[in-house]
């Protein structure tokens, strides 16, 4: 094989795209340094809508949206739908009912407004948990795809790879904070969207002629079949469902899609954004453009999808294996017509692809039927990272691939930091515990926050949590259960008091965290103690905010805390039988964990209009300053 | 014209621009709702009898057409909003 430099060229080019692109954000970096907390948080208020839209676009696709969702798509077909409309439809409730608001409101972080709007320092302390337990939940996984992309590519341990990573995001983050991470957002959309767009058109081209992909997905095959119909008769025809058909039932596929919806809209990582730009106008714009650069890429994933899982079909099915390949001895290409191809072999040796040849014929036999499918293990990120081989693109399009994975993780990493450092300097410190705290003090906690930050989210990302795909539904399912409601019902209903708001965000959280542990972990003592433990940590931050509102120090909460603090160690003992996980027939009404954030969110909105109406209204002052945001002009 | 009548008349315009924004908010929602929980999910199956190039309607509509018309109702909101706001003197232009 040639070489550079000694190294293969896929080494090569991967390895000098990671380091340029790193050093560019650097750079950056460097550039957009943060001077006041003004700076530090919206980036001084000051930027242009499509600038915004871009940074948007790259903290809301995250390593998932690049590495996995085509794959999974192709896995899933119609199903697969909920993740492109869900993912996309939340920009429209985010542009019409929440961001220029916000931006109106003309505050810091998503706390600031629920603690102002709802004259409590109790909601603010609500608020500032859910944050942090969103944006932790979503960061372990950003990090450990960052760990996977580098081992992968540049064989380098996961760890090394997480801890590369970290101190990247890091050093821009602590640096220039919102203003920093602003202009490399905008860097990683270009380097992330030219890396999935680069392999897609190729792709399409060989595959059905047309040099646009979303083309190519209504388009004919080489044989002049409609693409998706032969699709559908390959996949019946080897024992799988049609591809435009799906599985799930339509009650599910509806609460997932408005789960992940709302969610998306209830994302502070995402409101946030909104905060950086001029004025309130700006921010509807700005979401438009946000969700155009979004679409360009969420159009061309499910094309992408039904290429690959054609062409997987059409050339890995039924082909003639050779082991010399597989030893490195010969290349597939000489192994003529119908013969297996190289990237299967190349992909096979990191283990994302697996074939046992389980009837001793030596040709690969792709079905749904486990017992005689031999494709034995086939990776759903295989899809998008295949691709620049399945097109026969030069080394050098591999390597922008992974810088392009590379970007979307750290992008949304950023972001997500930027949330949590807020988070602790401003909404907790600053407005609870440190009053009189100085701007330039302030400042100094932010960056700690974010390092602090950093080191949990390597240790998320070395040792991942168990369920790390159970963690993103979490995220979506908590954020749609309780930010969305109480920001919605704080702008467009004047009467909402903070005792709807408190146990609107309190109710949704709990019967959607408890729904999501039941059917994804089960209830294991070890799970009961962790809960526990959260909880009874949880309870003490909200006596701080609750302490401050009623003006005296509140036993039951100090009881209520070491009650659970006692609860966990017990559960850690095994004290408790614990209980496996739910299966998928006790659903309620079929509806899945994923989906079933829709219903937390109903339940929030109902408590919180039902607990609003019992009570006062909230004072005069509050209503004026709806009325203030409701208006982008100056009242 | 003093300024109590003043202050009046604005508050008049500020309420007709706010129920201008609900009105369009709802329409375009609606158009949300149609397009993605309608013709991607309740109704797809008969939908998907028509088809857009080689792709059942139903189906494109959920992975494709959906997100185009997201776009749009956006930018439409936007520019229309831009020109209530200046009607009723409610805009932030400086």
């Amino acid at each position: 094989m040639d070489t550079i430099f000694g190294l293969s060229p896929t080494l090569f080019w991967t390895g000098l795209f990671v380091i340029t692109t790193f050093g560019l954000y650097i750079g950056i970096a460097i550039w957009a340094r943060a001077a006041s907390t003004n700076d530090f948080y919206v980036a001084g208020h000051d930027v242009h809508p499509v600038f915004n839209g871009m940074a948007t676009a790259a903290d809301w696709m995250s390593a998932a949206s690049f590495l996995s969702m085509a794959g999974i798509i192709a896995f899933s077909g119609y199903d697969g739908s909920v993740y492109l409309m869900g993912w996309t439809g939340g920009y429209v409730l985010l542009a019409l009912l929440l961001a220029p608001y916000l931006r109106k409101f003309g505050k810091f972080t998503v706390p600031d407004f629920i603690g102002d709007r709802y004259y409590s320092q109790t909601a603010r302390i609500v608020a500032v948990i859910c944050a942090l337990f969103i944006s932790f939940t979503y960061i372990a996984g950003q990090m450990r795809g960052v760990g996977i992309a580098f081992s992968n590519f540049l064989n380098v341990p996961i760890e090394i790879g997480v801890i590369v990573g970290a101190i990247v995001v890091m050093f821009y983050a602590v640096l220039g904070g919102m203003k920093g991470i602003t202009y490399t957002q905008v860097a990683q959309y270009c380097v992330l969207i030219f890396a999935f767009m680069v392999p897609a058109i190729f792709l399409s081209l060989q595959i059905t002629g047309s040099p646009i992909p979303q083309m190519g997905f209504v388009g004919n095959a080489q044989d002049g079949t409609p693409l998706l119909l032969s699709l559908d008769r390959t996949l019946t025809d080897l024992g799988f469902s049609a591809y435009t058909e799906g599985t799930k039932a339509r009650i599910d596929v509806f609460a997932i899609t408005l789960a992940l919806m709302v969610g998306t809209a209830g994302l502070p990582h995402v409101i946030i954004r909104f905060f950086t730009v001029p004025k309130a106008s700006d921010a509807r714009k700005s979401a438009g453009y946000a969700l155009a650069f979004i679409a360009i890429l969420y159009t061309t994933a499910p094309a992408v999808a039904v290429f690959a899982r054609s062409n997987f079909i059409d050339t890995v099915h039924q082909s003639e294996y050779s082991v010399d390949v597989r030893r490195g001895e010969a290349t597939a290409a000489e192994q003529g017509e119908g013969a297996t191809p190289q990237w299967f072999y190349n992909w096979e040796r990191t283990g994302l692809l697996e074939f046992t040849d389980k009837d001793g014929d030596g040709r690969i036999r792709y079905a749904a039927d486990p017992e005689v499918n031999e494709v034995t293990k086939l990776d759903q990120d295989i899809f998008v990272l295949a691709n620049p081989e399945i097109g026969g693109l030069p080394a050098w399009v591999i390597g922008l691939v992974v810088a392009g994975g590379l970007a979307a993780a750290l992008s949304t990493a950023a972001g997500l930091l930027m949330v949590i450092s807020s988070a602790v300097s401003h909404d907790l410190c600053k407005k609870v515990l440190f009053k009189g705290m100085s701007d330039a003090r302030e400042l100094l906690v932010a960056r700690l926050a974010a390092v602090v930050a950093v080191l949990i989210a390597i240790m998320a990302g070395i040792y991942p949590p168990g369920f790390v795909a159970a963690v993103v539904a979490f995220a979506f399912g908590l954020a749609a259960a309780s930010f969305f409601p109480a920001i919605f019902l704080g702008i467009f209903w004047k009467r909402m008091n903070k005792h709807g708001a408190i146990w609107g965000m309190i109710s949704g959280l709990t019967v959607t965290g408890a729904y999501l542990i039941h059917f994804k972990v089960g209830f294991s003592p070890m799970v009961i103690g962790i809960t526990a433990l959260v909880l009874a940590l949880a309870v003490f931050v909200l006596h701080l905010g609750a302490s401050q509102d009623s003006g005296r120090r509140l036993t039951p909460f100090a009881a209520a805390s070491a009650l659970l603090v006692l609860t966990g160690l017990a559960a850690f003992l095994g004290l408790f039988p614990g209980a496996a996980a739910g299966t998928p027939e006790d659903w309620f009404l079929g509806i899945s964990p994923e989906g079933f954030g829709a219903v937390g969110m109903l339940i929030s909105f109902a408590v919180s209009i039902v607990v609003t109406l019992a009570t006062p209204a909230p004072p005069a002052e509050v209503q004026a300053m709806v009325e203030e945001i409701r208006l982008p002009s100056a009242n | 014209m003093t300024d109590t009548s003043r202050a009046e008349i604005r508050r008049a315009e500020h309420k007709a621009y706010w129920k201008k924004n609900l009105t369009l908010m709802g329409a375009l929602l609606a158009v949300w709702f149609l397009v993605s929980f309608g013709a991607g999910i309740l109704f797809r199956d008969w939908l998907d009898q028509f088809s857009i190039g080689g792709a059942p309607l139903g189906f494109w509509f959920a992975q494709q057409g959906s997100i185009y018309v997201f776009v749009v109702l956006i930018f439409v909101y936007a520019v229309v909003m831009d020109r209530v706001e200046r009607r009723h003197g409610a805009d932030d232009q400086v």
